[in-house]
C-alpha cells in the first residue's frame, strides 16, 4: 500500500468507496506495482479478496507483500484471500495431466474454443461464500486480476474477455457492494487489427469507474523518474464531468512516491 | 509438493542463521549449487549468462526461474554466439543442459562451444578474493607515475571475473570437458512428428513442451523428489522459436493458423520455469515475424528479460563513424520483475556490443575520440542525431 497514492485518490483502508471498477493499464512501462498496492490495500481494509494470478506465482506476490507489510499466507489461511494459481496450473491443463478438481476453471486454456465461464464461476463462488474472522464477517468482496491481457496471448477473444469483466462487474459491483481491479497491458502501437489489446483496453476503460494509466516518459529513460500515471475519475450518473490528473512516480524498494510533474527531488 | 520453487529457493537454501551481528557472515550455510550465487540486489539465486559484461548489464545475472528472450540479429550470428556462451557456462559449472533446435543439429551447436580460459583469476567458487597485488618484478611496473600503480585499470567493459568465466572464441571447447556435461537435446526433424492428441496445446510446440516437462519431473528439478541429494540447475536453450522450421507460420503469413501457439507455449514454459530450478534462453527471429508489433509485445510480456541485438552487418550504420568501434547495438527491452517491487534498473540504455578476436563484450556506447590529423575544430564530422551544428558562433 502506498500512502501517497491513497492521498491522491482520497481513500484509505478505513474509508474507501465501494462498487468501484478500477482499471490499471500501462504502455512502455510496468504497472504491476499498482496491483501490489491494491492487493495490500484491500487486505488491510479487511475485505474478502479473490486474486487471479495469471502471470506470476503465489510466492512472488507473497514476497512483495511481505515487504509492504502484509502476510499473504496468513490471509489465505484465515480465508480472507482466495488465490488462484493459474500460472502454475497451466502446464498440467495444457498437457492434460491435471487432476479433475477445478478443471472447469481453466477452460480458457482449451483450444479450439477457449472460454471464461469456468473462471467466472470460480470468482462467483469464492466471493459469495461467507466466511468470518473470529465471528466478525469480512468486508465487501474484491476481485483482483493480474493481468487480463495475457488471456489474449492464450487465444481468448477480446469479446469473451469483455463479457467476463461485464459479468464480474454486474455481480461484484452491482449485486454485491464490492470492487474489482484489473490490469491490462497495451500493445506498443496498436492498430485496427481485431486481435490487438488496444480494443480490450478501450473496452474495459469504457466499463470502469477509475482508470490509472502508467506510461514511460516521452523524453526517454530516466533513473529517477520511472514514468507517469494518469489518474482518470470517470463520473457516472449525477455529474457527467470526469476529471483527469497526471503525476510522475518512482518505485522504491518498499513503496512508491508520486509527485506533480517536474517536481522530482532529482531535478529540483 | 513443489514448494521448493525458484522464488523461495534461496531462502530455503540458506539455513537459519542465528549468529550475532558481530560474527562474520559465512556462506558455508548456503547449500550452494556450483555456478550460482545470491544476487546482491535482492538475494535471488542467479546464474551467469557466460558473458560477464552481459551479466552486469542485466543486473548481476539471470535469476533462476526466469526466461531470457533474445531477439535475433538479422543473420543470427551474434544471438547464436550468446547461446553458445550460455551453454558453455553451463558445461563449465556442471549444470544440466537442454538444447532444442530445428535448424542446426544440437550436436553441431555443442561442438562449437567456446573454450573456457581457466586461469587463476577465475574460479568456480565465488569467494570474494582480494585483487592480486602487483608483483614488484612485473615488467609493467610503473617507474615514474608509481602512485597510479594500484589504481584499477580503466575499463570500458563491465563486470568482474569473480562470477562467471571467460571464454576464448577462437578455440573450441575440448571434447572431454564437453562430454562431462549432461546434455539433453531435442532436434525437431528427428522427433516423432505425431504429438499426442491428448494435449490441449496444438501446433508445433506440443512435443517440445512435453519433453521439457518430462525432463524437469524426471530429474527432480521441481523439487518433487526431496530425497534427491544433489541439487542442480537446468539450463534450457531454445533456438529460433517461431521460425518456419519449427512448423510455425508466424513468419510466413499475416494471419497464421497457429496464432497463439508460440505465446501459449511460452506461458506454459514460464510456469514450468517458475516452479523449478531452471533457467531458459530463447531466441526469436523477430525481424521475420509478419504481425511483428503485436506478437513481439506479447512474447516480451511473457518473458522476463528481453534483449534485442541489432547488428550493423549490411546496415548503413556499418560505415557510420559514430559506430566504428562496435559491431552492433544492444537494446534492453525489459528487465525482470520477480519477488521485488523495484527491478534492477540499468545505468544507461545506450549499449553496444563488439566482437573481438577471442571475446564478445558489451560496452557503454560512447563517441570515439577524434584523433585524426585534420581534426578541424570548425567543421566537425556531422554525426547523425546531433542535429545541424552551426559553424560559427556569433558573440
Amino acid at each position: 500500500m502506498f500512502p501517497e497514492l491513497n492521498s491522491i485518490l482520497n481513500t484509505s483502508p478505513d474509508n474507501f468507496k465501494e462498487r468501484e471498477f478500477i482499471v490499471l493499464s500501462d504502455k512502455q512501462a510496468d504497472a504491476s506495482f499498482l496491483i501490489h498496492h491494491y492487493l495490500t490495500f484491500y487486505l488491510r481494509a479487511r475485505c474478502k479478496v479473490c486474486f487471479l494470478g495469471l502471470v506470476q506465482s503465489f510466492s512472488h506476490y507473497s514476497a512483495v507483500s511481505q515487504r509492504l507489510g502484509v502476510n499473504l499466507t496468513q490471509a489465505k489461511e484465515k480465508g480472507q484471500l482466495v488465490f488462484l494459481e493459474a500460472l502454475k496450473a497451466s502446464p498440467g491443463v495444457l498437457l492434460n495431466k491435471g487432476t479433475s478438481d477445478g478443471i472447469q476453471t481453466f477452460d480458457y486454456l482449451r483450444s479450439p474454443f477457449p472460454e471464461l465461464r469456468g473462471l467466472f464461476e470460480f470468482v462467483h463462488s469464492s466471493l459469495t461464500e461467507s466466511g468470518d474472522d473470529d465471528g466478525k464477517p469480512w468486508g465487501p468482496p474484491v476481485l483482483l486480476v493480474d493481468d487480463l491481457s495475457v488471456l489474449l496471448s492464450l487465444g481468448v477473444s477480446v469479446g469473451a474477455i469483455l463479457d467476463f469483466t461485464h459479468y464480474c462487474q454486474a455481480t461484484i459491483c452491482s449485486q454485491l457492494p464490492g470492487t474489482m481491479v484489473v490490469l491490462v497491458r497495451r500493445d506498443e502501437e496498436w492498430d485496427e487489427e481485431e486481435y490487438s489489446s488496444g480494443h480490450l483496453l478501450q473496452g474495459v476503460t469504457h466499463q470502469c469507474s477509475l482508470s490509472l494509466h502508467v506510461e514511460g516518459l516521452s523524453t526517454g529513460f530516466c533513473r529517477d523518474i520511472h514514468g507517469q500515471v494518469a489518474v482518470w475519475w470517470r463520473k457516472r450518473g449525477q455529474s457527467a464531468q470526469s476529471q483527469r490528473k497526471i503525476f510522475q512516480y518512482k518505485v522504491h524498494d518498499k513503496g512508491a512516491s508520486f509527485f506533480a510533474r517536474g517536481t522530482s527531488s532529482a531535478v529540483l | 509438493d513443489s514448494r521448493i520453487g525458484t522464488e523461495n529457493s534461496v531462502s530455503s537454501l540458506i539455513g537459519r542463521n542465528n549468529a550475532t551481528s558481530f560474527q562474520k557472515k559465512t556462506r558455508s550455510k548456503l547449500v550452494s549449487i556450483p555456478g550460482t550465487r545470491p544476487s546482491v540486489q535482492n538475494g535471488q539465486l542467479i546464474v551467469s549468462t557466460g558473458v560477464t559484461s552481459l551479466d552486469y548489464v542485466i543486473g548481476g545475472g539471470l535469476a533462476v526461474g526466469t526466461l531470457l528472450l533474445i531477439e535475433e540479429d538479422q543473420s543470427d550470428s551474434y544471438s547464436q554466439m550468446l547461446l553458445r556462451y550460455f551453454l558453455a557456462e553451463g558445461v563449465v559449472c556442471g549444470h544440466e543442459l537442454f538444447l532444442a533446435s530445428a535448424q542446426d543439429h544440437p550436436e553441431n551447436i555443442m561442438q562449437m562451444l567456446p573454450s573456457p580460459i581457466l586461469d587463476d583469476n577465475v574460479s568456480t567458487d565465488q569467494g570474494d578474493r582480494p585483487p592480486t597485488p602487483l608483483h614488484l618484478h612485473d615488467p609493467d611496473a610503473m617507474k615514474i607515475a608509481w602512485r597510479y600503480q594500484n589504481l584499477p585499470k580503466f575499463q570500458t567493459t563491465f563486470g568482474s571475473s569473480l562470477f562467471g568465466h571467460c571464454y576464448d572464441l577462437s578455440k573450441p571447447m575440448e571434447q572431454q570437458v564437453r562430454q562431462a556435461a549432461k546434455c539433453h537435446t531435442f532436434y525437431l526433424p528427428e522427433e516423432k512428428t505425431a504429438a499426442k492428441e491428448s494435449s490441449h496445446l496444438t501446433g508445433p510446440y506440443a512435443g517440445l513442451l512435453q519433453c521439457i516437462q518430462a525432463l524437469i519431473q524426471k530429474e527432480g528439478f521441481d523439487g518433487s523428489s526431496s530425497q534427491c541429494t544433489v541439487r542442480n540447475v537446468l539450463r534450457v536453450c531454445l533456438h529460433s522459436l517461431g521460425s518456419a522450421l519449427w512448423g510455425d507460420d508466424l513468419c510466413c503469413s499475416e494471419s497464421p493458423t497457429h496464432y497463439h501457439a508460440l505465446t501459449t507455449f511460452l506461458y506454459a514454459l514460464r510456469a514450468l520455469l517458475r516452479s523449478s530450478l531452471s533457467v531458459a534462453m530463447v531466441t526469436v527471429p523477430s525481424h521475420l515475424i509478419q504481425v511483428r508489433v503485436v506478437i513481439m509485445e506479447r512474447i516480451t510480456k511473457l518473458s522476463d528479460t528481453t534483449l534485442t541485438l541489432e547488428s550493423f552487418q549490411g546496415s548503413e550504420k556499418e560505415t557510420n563513424p559514430l559506430y566504428k568501434d562496435y559491431h552492433g547495438l544492444l537494446h534492453i527491452r525489459q528487465v525482470p520483475h520477480l519477488n521485488c517491487l523495484l527491478c534492477a534498473i540499468p545505468d544507461t540504455k545506450d549499449l553496444a556490443f563488439k566482437l573481438k578476436r577471442k571475446q564478445f563484450t558489451i560496452e557503454k556506447l560512447h563517441l570515439p575520440p577524434d584523433l585524426s590529423e585534420s581534426v578541424s575544430r570548425v567543421s566537425k564530422v556531422e554525426l547523425p542525431g546531433c542535429g545541424p551544428t552551426s559553424k560559427h558562433l556569433d558573440f
